[in-house]
């Protein structure tokens, strides 16, 4: 498929930059925080994202979603990146939708899918029970008794966790940490007795949680997919939510690109212009080119996952990488670059490095891409 | 079956038949490539057949018009022979300045006369070219260059001094950039010309670089003639094609960047020859320099890719050539420095069999010209600064 995006995929990324700039901007995000919001959006901002179907566009038709495809789903998802839009968007119509529609049966598409295109529910998705992303490592403990089951254990940096209705968590069933049998997902209600919330503030003010599952007893048809084998569904989810996060980094690297570059040819010093300085210019440069590479590998790995192209868990990997490199260097040199007014809160530009940080933690950072890439390629 | 399909069979069948097996693979460390020209020794008769026969079709220039003996080939028909190719693993027929600069820029901007003149040599490896842009004052700063072609009425009669010839010594004519207007602004007074190396006053002299080896030369113009009917496009306009040749002279250099070394990938180069223990390579932090060259690499690779594609489909920003340029040199650059490091002490030995005779040294060192020729990283940048960020 060529790197380029077809008229429909354009059309719909001009209309999400229309809405987020309409109805999320940058000046929402400062309101919500400093209103002291609890999940960092405007009420009626996730009604108004549902009516336009966006939490559809992944929902295969058969359960009455729009099946858009990932191209479609990561330009809005790019947009967010630059307006800095926190919504459900992420954990549920992607995480969410991602989860249930690999490893779900067919009663739990036809009831959690419908629903989620429908705007009835949202989800979010707890993997991580350490200070880093390790998937493998899962010791969250599941035990089978009675009809269903009993989970113990705890739950870290769960984005949307303390709003989200439902919560695909991923416990062990059997094996021990290290493992990748012996995983299992389940579909547990975030009010159920036994689970416990505590919403976490992070840089970038979103909901994000930590939970404690203590005795939490859930039914059989809870189990997303088979017992033990829970491990490949979320291996995919987790590619999808890196893939994501990089098509969010990436609109985030260029509006702090544009905002500095837009600076670089109003601020002036000894007279002139300081984008005149040979020093700053190449900087930009340089920078500029980054982010033209970016564009490239987010581009292809939204394309990979469309048509179920089998290096798409690698592709998943370089872009992360590559992304949270870029985003590092974008967001560091925006402030450097805007040097005295980028170091204040009433300057825009600093709530970038605020969400890039988390946003490149989230399911593994430069290091933790750089290190899987090589392994997947056999080094 | 659909006429790509047909064409694809038929190029199959005749690769099978017409490309020799020895020129099926490349010499491990080797130099395989065929350059063609008036005094070329061909290392095998193989090599001289495989670049007569391709000749023959038009497909050592496969996208350019059968009239000048070109392939005449559509960009998919193109694609298909590049594939077909490569699947066979086959050597290029003829590497070729004529092919690459000085072929295109006449098919864009020069006369019918000169087209028919030069194309078809061009095409048959007949002649090999060169290319006289730099001077000993006039690195990055080009336009301000110095040879000059005196006006005689029906020709010019050039003085001065070219510097990084490339194969200076061993090309049979010259496109050249000569002054021809000494009062005109800098980029104003430039003619590209184009005359025999054999002409009297030419002198090639080929200089040595830290690689040990000589591909370029300093060439020296005393009272040369050259014809006026030889001057591309409009007298005193060179500067626009001279432009347009670096683009693509930057096009081509920039290209190197995400290509394997004989066919293996910087990983399994570097899991070979390192080890790998629990699915980890040892040495965990040239593993890392390894990955994360590895992946910087397939962002390029993909970035090339993209910016081919927008420009098929019109969505193009352009100037894209000075960025891919300037990130496909500083990468291979980087991969040589990466590669060095892999091998060890075996790396640096300048003579012998631990660095297949010295060619990753010399390969290594010769790649720090590559941020240097068809302008330097830090021209690249400022050309992005200006023509594509607007930075005064």
């Amino acid at each position: 498929m060529a790197l380029v995006l077809n008229e429909e995929q354009q059309m719909l990324k001009e209309s999400a930059q229309g809405f987020l700039a309409e109805f999320a901007p940058i000046a929402e995000l400062r309101k919500q925080r400093d209103a002291g919001s609890q999940t960092g959006y405007a009420d009626n901002l996730w009604g108004q994202m549902t009516d336009m179907g966006w939490a559809a566009i992944l929902v295969p038709e058969a359960y009455g979603g729009l099946e858009f495809g990932h191209v479609g789903m990561g330009q809005i998802v790019e947009q967010t990146g630059r307006t800095l839009t926190a919504s459900p968007l992420f954990a549920t119509a992607v995480l969410g939708v991602t989860a249930i529609n690999a490893a779900g049966s067919e009663a739990q598409k036809t009831e959690l899918l419908g629903a989620i295109a429908g705007g009835e529910i949202t989800t979010a998705l707890a993997v991580d029970e350490k200070i880093h992303h390790t998937p493998t490592q899962i010791s969250m403990a599941a035990v089978k008794q009675g009809g269903g089951y009993v989970l113990n254990g705890a739950k870290r940096f769960v984005a949307d966790g303390s709003t989200a209705d439902k919560l695909i968590v991923a416990a062990r069933t059997s094996g021990e940490a290290g493992d990748m049998q012996g995983i299992s997902l389940f579909v547990v209600d975030r009010t159920a007795a036994g689970v416990e919330v505590e919403r976490v503030e992070m840089t970038d003010t979103r909901n994000y949680a930590n939970i404690n599952f203590s005795n939490v007893e859930v039914a059989e048809a809870a189990l997303l997919g088979e017992e033990g084998k829970g491990f490949k569904a979320l291996s995919t989810t987790l590619d999808a939510g890196n893939i994501y996060l990089s098509a969010e980094l990436l609109g985030m690297a260029q509006q702090s690109f544009e905002m500095t570059l837009q600076y670089l040819k109003e601020r002036k010093q000894f007279g002139v212009l300081i984008g005149s300085f040979q020093a700053l210019q190449h900087r930009a440069a340089d920078w500029w080119s980054q982010v033209e590479l970016c564009k490239s590998v987010v581009l292809k790995s939204l394309q990979a996952m469309d048509e179920g192209d089998k290096r798409a868990p690698v592709l998943a990997s370089v872009a992360k990488a590559k992304l949270c490199e870029v985003a590092e260097l974008s967001t560091n040199e925006a402030i450097q670059m805007h040097a005295g007014i980028g170091m204040t809160d009433e300057y825009d530009i600093g709530f970038f490095i605020k969400r890039s940080r988390p946003a490149q933690m989230m399911f593994g950072d430069n290091s933790y891409h750089t290190d899987r890439f090589a392994l997947l390629s056999g080094y | 079956m659909s006429n790509l399909q047909a064409f694809r069979q038929e190029t199959r069948d005749w690769l099978e038949q017409n490309c020799p097996q020895s020129m099926r693979h490349s010499t491990p460390g080797g130099d395989d490539a065929c350059w063609g020209g008036r005094n070329y020794k061909f290392s095998s008769e193989d090599q001289k057949l495989w670049m007569d026969r391709m000749a023959a079709k038009g497909w050592t220039a496969p996208d350019w018009p059968t009239e000048y003996g070109g392939g005449g080939l559509e960009k998919a028909e193109h694609k298909i022979l590049k594939e077909e190719l490569l699947s066979i693993n086959a050597r290029s027929p003829l590497d070729s300045f004529g092919i690459w600069m000085i072929g295109p820029a006449l098919l864009k901007f020069g006369s019918e006369a000169l087209k028919e003149q030069h194309l078809p040599p061009i095409v048959r490896g007949e002649i090999r070219w060169c290319q006289g842009y730099s001077e000993p004052g006039a690195g990055s700063d080009l336009a301000g260059l110095q040879s000059k072609g005196v006006d005689m009425g029906d020709h010019f009669i050039a003085n001065g001094q070219k510097v990084w010839t490339s194969y200076g010594d061993k090309a049979d004519w010259m496109f050249c950039l000569l002054r021809t207007d000494s009062e005109a602004k800098k980029q104003m007074g430039i003619s590209l010309v184009l005359f025999d190396m054999e002409t009297p006053g030419v002198t090639p002299k080929p200089i040595k670089l830290i690689s040990g080896s000589s591909p370029f030369c300093e060439t020296f113009l005393d009272d040369v003639r050259v014809e006026k009917d030889q001057v591309v496009g409009d007298i005193n306009h060179g500067w626009t094609i001279a432009k347009y040749l670096l683009t693509h002279e930057r096009e081509m250099i920039g290209g190197m960047g995400s290509a394997e070394i004989g066919g293996e990938s910087l990983g399994q180069l570097a899991a070979k020859t390192l080890g790998v223990e629990h699915g980890r390579m040892n040495n965990p932090m040239l593993r890392a320099e390894v990955a994360t060259w590895e992946i910087d690499g397939a962002c390029f690779g993909l970035t090339a890719e993209r910016v081919t594609d927008e420009v098929k489909s019109g969505q193009g920003v352009g100037a894209t050539s000075a960025m891919l340029k300037y990130y496909g040199t500083e990468l291979n650059k980087r991969r040589f420095e990466t590669l060095l490091k892999i091998h060890g002490s075996d790396g640096v030995v300048w003579n012998g069999e631990a660095s297949k005779g010295g060619w990753l040294p010399r390969t290594w060192l010769r790649t720090k010209g590559n941020s240097i020729e068809g302008g330097t990283s830090e021209i690249q940048l400022n050309v992005i600064a200006k023509n594509i960020l607007g930075l005064g």
